[in-house]
């Protein structure tokens, strides 16, 4: 099962979870609200936009990759998206335009990193001013709004489904599949060999490439996915959107437990540490922490996480 | 000198040792023998404070010790050369061999790095080794690596060297020369523990020798009072009969012709034929160019010019997952990097070059994979607690059946083998050699690499020699003597290497 491939101790495993317990039992004896059914939801929510960046950020670090650019990813492809509908383009027609974009953003990072040789963190570096670059001529600086009243649109924002909000059905699903992938697909297996030992891959017959060019573009779509449900609620695109999106995505994928240096981790554990992520934020706002040192605070909790980890390891 | 009392020592409830003995004396060479996963590395890691025994006792020229780290053996003497090689690649070599102890002036923290550059130019000098020291340790093969780490451990001025397979990837010359120089120690009063599962030099080169099976002490003897047998039969607990088994398989059509292969630096000109059931190896020197011809036709490094006919039809492989749809497979030479993913567990290695056989649609299925690997364990005799167990801590010999065991699953019908009984104790070579006999009965093309003459002289029906990059020999099985091979190994001219 999963325990074996990431090849973590149990203890490794539960920590994130007991963390997100330890972190969840202190907001609320501090204040009791935080624990309430409408709240919860709202965190949820909340976090659904990170999640599903964090999500495709877990196979590009298990590959031994990392992407910086999906902040301006998502900035550029919920502009275009917006765009298109602000003039007229059938929002659904619009938006399965984003989603392709994205992806094929993401697909240009890979082939960068894999074709071109590139290391990854300078290859997103620089496509990361690329993307934001484009988003800011395209938009001229200006927020897009006047998107229409596609209900299809709106609800992927703002709707809810059997009093569940959208954007954390999306976040489920998404998760489950991405989980069902990374854990029963020869796909799935691969990304794991190609980060475990990139040259025993290829020697046994893994084309590392097509795996590392697959993984960005899969990152790339989660972040349209994200830009249309931010677009959604925002009823408009912000060309400084999304930024330093991408370190909160990295945080949760290490607070999950999965190694930087790839071959090693698990999707759980990024939801979960998405989830951390997520109700400090929230937790931190109701108990009254002022939204200067909450910063402090969250860089903390990350800096012990990652540190108790190492403990465990050596 | 060292005395080592009723050592145990289990991993997660796997008992590896059982109240195992070992003695040194001061000034000897002892060989340390026992089956792959029989606990000679681990009973090593424990002496030298790597790994915390669970029971027993260990003194040190009388004096009980607990080491709870290398550094502590080392500055009580000990030295150990590991089985895995712990070079740091993008160093220079001589700072590799002064990691950790480097000189300065005074307390400066500023390097004397002329001076380090000199003694370890001196140092692999003495062990035949010609190299810049001011040179990064990747551009060295695996060799070479392995005797800058001897080196490491012979300029500490250790009283006890620990050498855990130091020779699995030496070439015969650059053999003799250690030998060489642990014998000019040895005179100088430093003693040695020497694992190896060549029985060979055990022979020639060590004083006493301690066995070990499944984790437990079997025996010590003297080398001058045991044989050969006897030692075989400590080991494995039985009779193993001939070390080259019998192969009865007829050789038919060509199945690989190759004409003119170059690639620029490392081999030019190279033109060869393999038959269908035959086993062609190639001997040569470490760098001959051997293991690059094997990367090229597998489609992992570029040929500039040649033809390569496959079944007597013209191919272009360009990658080696071309080669593995045509059925070819590679058995690497470096086991750690490029044959497995040791993160991974025994059942997921075997599966990376097989997941065609095991999915459908993308879909691993479980039961197939678990099939797959019950099938290889028990076909090599893989020595695992479980399909669960990390390819990492399995011990070096069964990491190498594992590594074969990927290639036996696509059924190839071309198989190249890079030294495939690096490091594999004496019951599995022979296994190892019956599956490989097995293969060709069936018809398979076999392409052995190997540096071990005997090994060579006992499994091949045609030997190809290559000196600096090109082909200076094609001897059949009757002409072939280890004297001819090192001859044409060594460029032609005087017979270099004295018998064995
Ligand atoms: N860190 C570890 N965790 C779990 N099991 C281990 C670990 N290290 C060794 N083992 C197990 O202990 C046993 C003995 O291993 P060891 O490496 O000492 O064998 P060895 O005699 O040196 O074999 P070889 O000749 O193949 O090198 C093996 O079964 C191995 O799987
Ligand atoms: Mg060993």
């Amino acid at each position: 099962m999963q325990l074996k491939t990431s090849n973590q101790s149990v203890l490794q495993k539960i920590a994130p979870f007991i963390g997100l317990f330890l972190i969840m039992s202190i907001i609320t004896i501090l204040n009791p609200d935080f624990i309430s059914v409408s709240n919860l939801m709202n965190v949820l929510r909340q976090v659904s936009i990170n999640a599903l960046i964090a999500f495709g950020m877990t196979f590009v670090i298990l590959t031994g990759g990392i992407d910086l650019s999906v902040g301006s990813t998502l900035a550029l492809t919920g502009a275009v998206t917006a765009g298109l509908m602000a003039s007229g383009v059938d929002p659904i027609f619009a938006m399965l335009l984003g989603l392709l974009l994205g992806a094929v953003l993401g697909a240009i990072n890979g082939i960068i990193i894999a074709k071109g040789k590139v290391a990854p963190f300078i290859a997103t570096l620089a496509t990361m001013t690329i993307y934001r670059g484009l988003t800011l001529v395209y938009t001229d600086g200006r927020p897009i709004s006047g998107l229409g009243d596609s209900l299809t649109f709106q609800m992927l924002g703002k709707g809810y489904f059997l009093g569940i909000p959208i954007p954390v059905v999306t976040m489920i699903i998404s998760f489950a599949i991405l989980y069902f992938i990374l854990k029963k697909t020869t796909f799935g297996r691969r990304v794991y060999a190609v980060g475990g030992n990139e040259e025993a891959s290829i020697l046994s017959g893994i084309n590392a490439d097509r795996i590392k060019i697959y993984v960005y573009s899969l990152l790339g779509l989660l972040a349209a996915v994200a830009s249309l449900i931010l677009t959604s609620r925002l009823n408009s695109a912000q060309p400084t959107a999304g930024e330093m999106f991408e370190l909160d995505a990295i945080a949760a994928v290490v607070l999950g437990g999965t190694s930087l240096t790839g071959g090693r981790g698990w999707i759980v554990g990024t939801l979960i540490g998405a989830l951390i992520i997520g109700v400090l934020n929230n937790g931190l706002n109701l108990i009254g922490v002022t939204s200067f040192f909450q910063q402090v605070v969250k860089g903390a909790v990350i800096l012990l996480a990652v540190l108790l980890d190492r403990k465990k390891t050596t | 000198m060292i005395k080592m009392a009723d050592i145990s020592k289990s991993f997660s409830g796997n008992k590896v040792l059982k109240n195992v003995h070992f003695t040194l004396e001061k000034g000897e060479i002892h060989a340390l023998m026992g089956e792959n996963g029989a606990g000679k590395s681990t009973l090593m890691k424990v002496m030298s404070g790597i790994y915390t025994r669970d029971s027993g006792t260990i003194e040190v020229k009388g004096k009980k010790v607990n080491f709870t780290s290398p550094k502590q053996a080392e500055k009580a003497g000990i030295a150990v050369i590991h089985q895995e090689l712990n070079i740091l690649p993008h160093l220079s070599i001589s700072d590799n061999l002064f990691l950790g102890r480097e000189e300065t002036f005074g307390r400066t923290g500023i390097l004397k790095n002329k001076q380090m550059e000199k003694k370890t130019r001196q140092i692999l000098l003495d062990l035949g080794l010609d190299i810049n020291p001011t040179d990064p340790a990747s551009s060295l093969s695996v060799g070479k690596q392995q005797i800058v780490e001897i080196a490491k451990a012979l300029s500490v001025d250790a009283e006890v060297i620990i050498m855990d397979e130091p020779t699995a990837a030496l070439t015969d010359r650059e053999i003799d020369n250690l030998f060489k120089t642990i014998r000019a120690l040895q005179k100088r009063g430093v003693s040695f523990i020497y694992i190896s599962h060549r029985m060979e030099e055990i022979f020639s080169l060590c004083d006493r020798i301690t066995i070990l099976r499944d984790g437990e002490f079997v025996g010590e003897r003297k080398i001058s009072e045991t044989s050969f047998d006897e030692v075989v039969q400590m080991m494995v607990g039985r009779e193993l009969g001939e070390r080259y088994p019998e192969r009865n398989s007829t050789i038919g059509d060509i199945k690989l012709a190759v004409k003119d292969l170059n690639r620029t630096g490392c081999f030019e000109g190279v033109s060869f034929e393999l038959r269908k059931g035959e086993v062609l190896s190639i001997a040569g020197l470490m760098g001959a160019g051997r293991t690059e011809v094997a990367q090229s036709l597998f489609g992992y490094k570029k040929l500039d010019s040649g033809t390569i006919e496959f079944d007597g039809k013209k191919v272009n492989i360009d990658t080696p997952k071309k080669a593995k749809e045509m059925g070819i497979g590679y058995v690497t030479e470096d086991r750690k990097s490029e044959g497995l993913v040791v993160d991974f567990s025994v059942e997921e290695n075997v599966s990376m070059t097989n997941y065609a056989a095991i999915s459908k649609n993308g879909l691993i299925s479980k039961d197939k994979e678990r099939k797959l690997y019950d099938t290889m364990v028990q076909r090599l005799g893989i020595r695992t607690s479980g399909p669960d167990q990390a390819a990492k801590s399995l011990s070096g010999g069964n990491q190498q059946k594992v590594v074969i065991a990927k290639w036996l699953g696509i059924e190839p019908k071309l198989l190249i083998l890079d030294e495939p009984t690096r490091g594999v104790d004496v019951g599995a070579k022979k296994e190892i050699y019956s599956i490989i006999n097995e293969l060709a009965e069936r018809g398979v093309a076999i392409l052995m690499i190997s540096s071990e003459l005997p090994e060579v002289l006992g499994m091949a029906d045609r030997v190809l020699v290559m000196h600096e990059g090109k082909i200076t020999a094609d001897i059949p099985k009757h002409e072939m003597t280890q004297e001819r091979i090192m001859h044409f190994a060594t460029g032609g001219g005087k017979l270099a290497v004295e018998d064995q």
